[in-house]
């Protein structure tokens, strides 16, 4: 390879300022596709974090009640006109078992089981209706970390206790130390002592959850001893499918995963990865047909050369090599230089950016990136390395 | 074995026929059947009007054209029925080339071009191929050049570099076409005297393509050509 490799670099070198136009045109290409590809790695990460970090990534819920038909008797025709069962809030069967298989999963993080129901908050005689969210903190916590968002008090369920948000706070002029009264409906009531007030950015659930003990939750929505929602966290968030389908399996219950529940955005998520990969897909193609008509032309301006290198023993496969070294040069250097130039880019992004977010740089990018651009200069190379080898040494000499 | 010796045989032709644009309507036999031996310390001029078919006998003999028919003993191996690696081979091992044209690779020194046929064969030149390789500029004259490039050296330098990488590999056969058409008389005559030299030093057959009857006469043999066919053959 020592011949080939000699012969290669010193075309190259000869053709330097050939050599170096198409090096700045691979070195943009790669410069985009890294910062594109970092760019929209970033914003979906943070995309998908926002719409996380208020929610599970599995939520497990009781079965929808059903209507039982009998079926019709042998030999005749049934016509059904069906009303459909209102559903009304009821606990998951046996979702201790339920916590206890989910915990017992090796793909999940955090399991935690939840009541929850509406309810009326009053004060005076303003009302706003909320939802009342029954937890076991230390459980909960480690699916959403209401904790980091608290803004005034602190996140204490205990009995007696309720954390509600900021929303709900301001519309009922609520204050740390301030009893709340819930009415959860047929009389069910109880009043509450405000023991903090988060502010998780979601106007959503800033107005309207009120975090509350378990057993306080149970006995307000006259479910006693009952979880309504198991919310469960998983390592792999893209994997949350699966995970769900396998809980559904092993439980009987109903298992939900983000993905289903965000489809909009999951949508839009793909479509977004898809327009980046096609605009990476030709940026790739233009480089490789860059690559391949430079190398095309310098086997036409080396035509004679080719042929006395022929001449003086250099086999058919040798020639093949020297052009197929020159487009993995090409398509190593460029993308080394691109790849430096794109992570610049990251760098500015994030140094001087909007700063709306933070682009993480993913070391396996440059390498994954140098690795496909030598691949495809090596492919790009192959029609123009085909014509060097199959030149007939005889012509080539005449060539002038 | 054959009656003559095949050791000191480098080249025989059984008739040896080319042909070009095979199965077309153009189609047209260049040679017709050669019979030619050449052996070792064998000198010989190759002459003939232009179509007479001189380039393309030597291009046949070089391994860089197939004959159409006919046999070509290269060292005793027959060549025709090799492919084109073999030939290559063969061809590296055994073959060295003058073209009118000094033909040397830009992107390399004088050294290197001396070099290329070792490099193509066996990759980086060790110590004793670049001594090897001085020795030979030195043998052609050229001691002290050996870095610089093609494009700084004379016509008739470049002429001298390009033997000395003919005879690099030591060949049995140095093939020339025209070599010193393209250089003033006393480059030329300078040119000849080394492939005289190298003739006798090596013991090289030297088969050289030639207008110039000045050269031709200082020929131990002159083959003529004419439309294809051997005319004479002159010792």
């Amino acid at each position: 390879m020592w011949a080939q490799w000699t012969i290669a670099t010193r075309f190259l070198r000869e053709g330097k300022a050939q050599s170096t136009l198409i090096l700045v045109g691979i070195a943009v290409g790669v410069a985009v596709i890294v910062f594109l590809t970092a760019l929209i790695t970033g914003l979906q990460d943070n995309i998908i974090q926002r719409t996380l970090g208020t929610q599970a990534h599995i939520r497990i819920q009781p079965t929808e009640e059903a209507n039982v038909v009998l079926a019709p008797a042998d030999g005749t025709v049934q016509l059904l006109l069906e009303t459909r069962r209102a559903q009304r809030l009821r606990s998951i069967n046996n979702w201790q078992q339920v916590v206890a298989a989910a915990d017992a999963l090796e793909q999940v993080r955090a399991v935690s089981p939840v009541i929850s129901g509406p309810a009326f908050a009053r004060r005076g005689e303003a009302v706003e209706s909320v939802a009342l969210v029954g937890i076991e903190p230390a459980r909960y916590l480690r699916i959403i970390p209401v904790q980091e968002d608290i803004v005034a008090g602190s996140f204490r369920v205990g009995a007696g206790d309720a954390v509600i948000g900021s929303q709900l706070a301001r519309d009922l002029g609520l204050q740390v130390g301030d009893k709340l009264r819930l009415d959860a409906g047929q009389g069910r009531e109880a009043v509450l002592n405000v023991a903090g007030i988060f502010e998780l950015g979601v106007r959503e659930l800033d107005s309207r959850y009120v975090y509350l003990d378990m057993k306080q939750t149970q006995s307000l929505l006259d479910l006693p001893g009952g979880a309504t929602v198991i919310d469960v966290t998983v390592d792999d968030i893209f994997g949350a499918r699966e995970v769900a389908a396998r809980l559904s399996r092993l439980t009987g219950a109903k298992a939900e995963s983000w993905m289903e529940t965000n489809a909009q955005l999951m949508n839009a998520l793909r479509s977004q990865s898809l327009s980046t990969r096609m605009i990476s897909l030709f940026v790739a193609l233009s480089v490789a047909l860059g690559i391949a008509s430079v190398l095309s032309v310098s086997v036409v301006q080396r035509t004679r050369e080719i042929g006395i290198l022929r001449a003086m023993g250099t086999t058919r496969r040798q020639m093949l090599q020297v052009f197929l070294l020159q487009g993995a040069i090409f398509g190593l250097a460029g993308s080394v230089v691109g790849g430096g130039a794109g992570y610049g880019l990251v760098w500015v992004f994030n140094t001087f950016g909007p700063r709306l977010f933070y682009i993480p740089v993913d070391p396996w990018l440059p390498v994954a990136a140098a690795g496909l651009a030598t691949v495809t200069g090596i492919v790009a190379a192959a029609v123009p390395a085909r014509r060097a080898a199959a030149l007939d040494p005889v012509e080539a000499i005449r060539h002038a | 074995m054959p009656e003559h010796d095949a050791a000191q045989e480098v080249l025989r032709l059984e008739g040896l026929r080319k042909r070009y644009n095979l199965g077309k309507p153009t189609e047209v036999e260049v040679l017709h059947g050669l019979d030619l031996a050449l052996h070792r310390h064998d000198f010989a001029a190759l002459v003939g009007a232009s179509g007479s078919g001189k380039s393309t006998l030597l291009n046949v003999v070089g391994l860089l054209d197939q004959p159409t028919e006919g046999e070509l003993y290269l060292l005793g191996r027959p060549t025709r029925r090799m492919d084109d690696e073999g030939r290559t081979r063969l061809r590296r091992e055994s073959i060295g080339f003058v073209f009118q044209f000094h033909h040397l690779i830009q992107a390399f020194t004088a050294l290197e071009n001396v070099l290329m046929p070792l490099i193509v064969a066996g990759g980086k030149p060790t110590p004793a191929q670049l001594a090897w390789g001085r020795e030979l500029l030195a043998q052609v004259g050229l001691s002290g050049l050996e870095q610089r490039r093609p494009d700084q050296l004379s016509g008739g330098q470049q002429q001298r570099v390009a033997v000395a990488r003919a005879l690099s590999t030591r060949p049995a056969l140095l093939l020339a076409d025209e070599p010193t058409g393209n250089l003033d008389s006393h480059s030329a005559a300078e040119v000849f005297a080394l492939f005289r030299k190298f003739n006798r030093e090596f013991g090289c057959a030297v088969l050289l393509v030639t207008h110039d009857p000045r050269l031709s006469v200082q020929c131990d043999r002159t083959i003529t050509l004419v439309d294809g066919r051997i005319e004479s053959d002159r010792r």
